[in-house]
């Protein structure tokens, strides 16, 4: 036995308790990724995370850190509050398509334009799930959800919203880029975006935003295979992965 | 104890700020309060502790949330229009059980309305204007000078219940000048992290989380009782009022804030034509000084209610009452602010020829 | 004592500064004052006044419904303020900007022509302190002295330079109203 080496293991703040996703969410893995990098980089225990009100509403018991539930779009807010007046601590924020990119988008904006020095993992997996599937403003044209049961159309609702490729236009985010949980080889690429985010805050270089594209096999109404075949063939062409904004000294 | 200084009374809520030891201030410009966050910007500096525009008055209160979660002595301000759109975070903060304290200086509503002084925010104020059952403490000073004194009070009654404490003021003592004397300045340094909150769970045993969920009913029951039995023991222990003349008072004014002061100036013209009235005026308008105006009902003949709206406090004073005594009423609104000699006539309306 | 005064004019005429000053000098005189601004969304041009209290006790109201005397410095201010001051108060005028008389005739009314008198001090910026000069000397609610003292502390940076002028400007209008009282 004591030759044998660990090569896999559940990363310390991740809870020993069932979580509250769907089978097949993605969201696990993105919890997973912050909890490695949380291990890896021995920040756990100065860590203070932002949930959001969305599926990861409970995101709390999920990964064990030092937490904070804000009202639904309020987390880069509650997280400057925290940050301005704890700089020690290191902040995150956890928020989905909805929370972020519609009711929270102007406290987003304003987090990055001010380089806030907080970090945000954003969620997009094109709905509202915890609500029950609704059109976010992620959601692309022509996708059926019970808000737009006969596909989204711009003339009614308008076009997607690409968040990290407005923040890179402006000047106050560091670091902005979107990767994909949908396979292996994207996950760990998402997983060095995400480092990279959390030592740009590590090194106070200021606002970092990872987009993370997600599935919802639930309220799109597939399997959690064909979900991450959909992310490929459907959701990538409109939100490619790719680092957007890179200021000098982000590693 | 400090010199008298002539400060604007937005001005001096920042001062006496600074002095209790507020660490941050999260506001956005809204007449007529602005004085508050200019002061702020300049003197935050000053004193190495934080000051930030917020991009709304969403993004204040919740800026506001953040720090308070982590135990740190913060502090807003704005007017009626700002106060409605905090209305989401008053509630969180209420279940998430931190400490700040925020001042309104109310303006004329509703909607946009104007920027002259009133008090049409009472209800808002008192019955909780967001979502759910909460209360915060809510103290209506007077004068500068108190306004000057209740603000460090304000932040140890937020501290000592984990409460929001709001300040209503108005229009007209944001905007008007007084001598004020800042008795006590707090020492920052002696500032520690309270146990209860976040900044990472460092040497801590267990981690903290600040929530204002459970989404098991019997557990969000629990979370509301723990709050009630708060308010209880606040409504016990922490109703601040004033009796102006009452010993020998016939007529009872009830008023609060500007209205109180002017009513003192109606009772000084009344009682100089032999009209023995006195004034009951509640400091902390929640918790309400129920008792002090039941206490007085067989002593006088009626109440007389006067406000900067269409009668707001009056409904706790006759809540107070129980139809023991009549309550009569006189408000202004849209930011009208009525002279002492006109609260005098209205209130001689309902003496029934008696002093005529 | 207790003095109460409504200050009214254009804004940028220096109402508001005058109001200020008399609070200011009244607390240096360990009196009670208080000085309510009227307020508007505009930041010059508009009307503006303010209520000014000095007391030897408490003040309550800070609102001088019935003021002792009333400074005004155009002819709306006038229209608004004449009915409301006590009777046998004062009433001094801004001669310059004023085309009328004032209608009651209970009250102690002084015109002076500020523009032509600024203009012998060396500056139209002073206009405010004539009129301040002569109400403080006709109603007394504080001292000269303490007037130009509470200057020191009120003109401050770039403002300060204008002190000696003002001080001029209170003493020409002082002596206006001495003229004035030793007519009646």
């Amino acid at each position: 036995m004591s030759n044998m080496k660990t090569i896999y293991k559940v990363p310390s703040p991740i809870a020993k308790r069932d979580t509250s996703y769907c089978p097949g969410c993605t969201h696990g893995v993105a919890h997973r990724l912050i909890a490695e990098l949380l291990e890896e980089m021995d920040l756990t225990k100065k860590t203070v995370i932002v949930w959001p009100v969305g599926c990861a509403v409970l995101g709390y018991y999920f990964i064990e850190t030092d937490a904070l539930e804000a009202a639904h779009g309020r987390a880069c807010a509650m997280a400057t509050g925290v940050k301005r007046v704890h700089p020690e601590t290191f902040v995150l924020t956890y928020q989905g398509d909805g929370d972020i990119a519609s009711i929270g988008i102007a406290e987003t904006i304003h987090a990055a334009a001010r380089g806030e020095n907080i970090t945000t993992v954003f969620i997009n997996n094109g709905n509202y799930g915890m609500t029950g599937g609704q059109m976010a403003p992620t959601t692309l044209i022509g996708q059926v959800t019970t808000t737009s049961p006969y596909g989204r159309k711009p003339e009614m609702n308008g076009f997607p919203i690409h968040l990290p490729e407005m923040l890179a236009t402006m000047d106050g985010p560091a670091y902005i880029a979107r990767g994909a949980l949908d396979n292996t080889q994207h996950i760990l690429q998402a997983k060095k975006f995400l480092k990279k985010a959390f030592n740009t805050q590590l090194k106070g270089l200021g606002y970092a935003l990872v987009e993370l594209v997600s599935n919802c096999p639930t309220n799109w109404k597939m399997t959690p295979v064909e979900s991450l075949e959909r992310i490929r063939k459907e959701v990538l062409p409109v939100f490619p992965i790719g680092e957007f904004r890179v200021v000098k000294g982000v590693e | 104890m400090g010199e008298k200084i002539l400060m604007k009374g937005a001005e001096a809520i920042a001062e006496a700020a600074i002095k209790a030891g507020a660490m941050a201030f999260f506001g956005y410009p809204i007449t007529p309060q602005n004085e508050t966050p200019e002061y702020f910007s300049r003197r935050m500096p000053e004193v190495g502790r934080i000051f930030l525009q917020a991009e709304s008055e969403v993004a204040a209160i919740n800026m506001i949330y953040g720090a308070a979660c982590t135990g740190t002595r913060v502090f807003a301000s704005s007017s009626s229009p700002g106060i409605s759109l905090m209305q989401e975070g008053f509630s969180y903060i209420a279940n998430s059980n931190v400490p700040c304290v925020v001042a309104n200086v109310m303006r004329g509503g509703p909607g946009l309305g104007d920027i002259a002084p009133a008090q049409g925010d009472y209800f808002q104020a008192t019955k909780g204007g967001g979502h759910g059952d909460y209360h915060t403490i809510v103290i209506a000073p007077h004068t500068l000078q108190e306004e000057v004194d209740l603000v460090l009070k304000a932040f140890d009654l937020a501290e000592k219940y984990r409460i929001m404490v709001v300040l209503i003021v108005d229009g007209l003592l944001g905007q008007m000048m007084e001598p004020v004397e800042f008795k006590e300045t707090v020492d920052v340094t002696k500032f520690k992290v309270p146990e209860w909150a976040t900044v990472g769970q460092g040497d801590r045993e267990d981690r903290i989380i600040i929530t204002s969920l459970d989404l098991a009913p019997e557990g969000l029951e629990k979370m509301n009782l723990h709050l009630q039995e708060k308010y209880r023991k606040i409504e016990e222990q922490e109703v601040m009022v004033e009796e102006y003349r009452m010993d020998d008072a016939e007529y009872a004014i009830t008023a609060f804030g500007t209205m109180a002061r002017i009513s003192k100036t109606t009772i000084e013209l009344a009682r100089s034509e032999g009209i023995k009235v006195g004034l009951i005026r509640p400091i902390t308008v929640w918790p309400f000084p129920s008792k002090t105006i039941e206490n007085r009902a067989n002593q006088v003949k009626f109440f007389f209610d006067t406000e900067l709206n269409a009668g707001q406090m009056i409904e706790d004073v006759k809540l107070a009452l129980n139809g023991a005594r009549p309550v009569y009423f006189y408000g202004k609104m849209g930011g009208i602010v009525p002279s002492a000699e006109e609260v005098l006539e209205e209130f001689k309306k309902h003496l029934g020829g008696q002093h005529e | 004592m207790r003095k109460g005064v409504v200050i009214a004019g254009f804004g940028g005429q220096g109402v508001m500064l005058v109001g200020e000053l008399l609070a200011e000098a009244g607390m240096e005189e360990n009196k009670y004052v208080t000085f309510l601004p009227s307020y508007g969304p505009e930041q010059r041009g508009g009307t503006a006044n303010c209520h000014v209290v000095i007391s030897d006790t408490t003040i309550a109201s800070p609102i001088v419904s019935k003021p002792d005397a009333i400074i005004v410095f155009n002819l709306p201010s006038l229209d608004k303020f004449e009915p409301t001051v006590k009777e046998n108060g004062v009433i001094i005028i801004n001669k310059s900007l004023v085309p009328r008389e004032v209608r009651r005739n209970d009250v102690r009314v002084l015109q002076i022509d500020v523009q032509s008198v600024a203009e012998e001090i060396g500056s139209p910026k002073v206009m405010n302190m004539i009129l301040l000069g002569a109400y403080t000397e006709i109603e007394k609610p504080v001292s000269l002295t303490t007037l130009k003292k509470a200057m020191s502390v009120i003109l401050t940076g770039r403002k300060a330079s204008l002190i000696e002028l003002n001080e001029k400007a209170l003493d020409r209008g002082a002596e206006i109203a001495k003229e004035f009282m030793g007519v009646i």
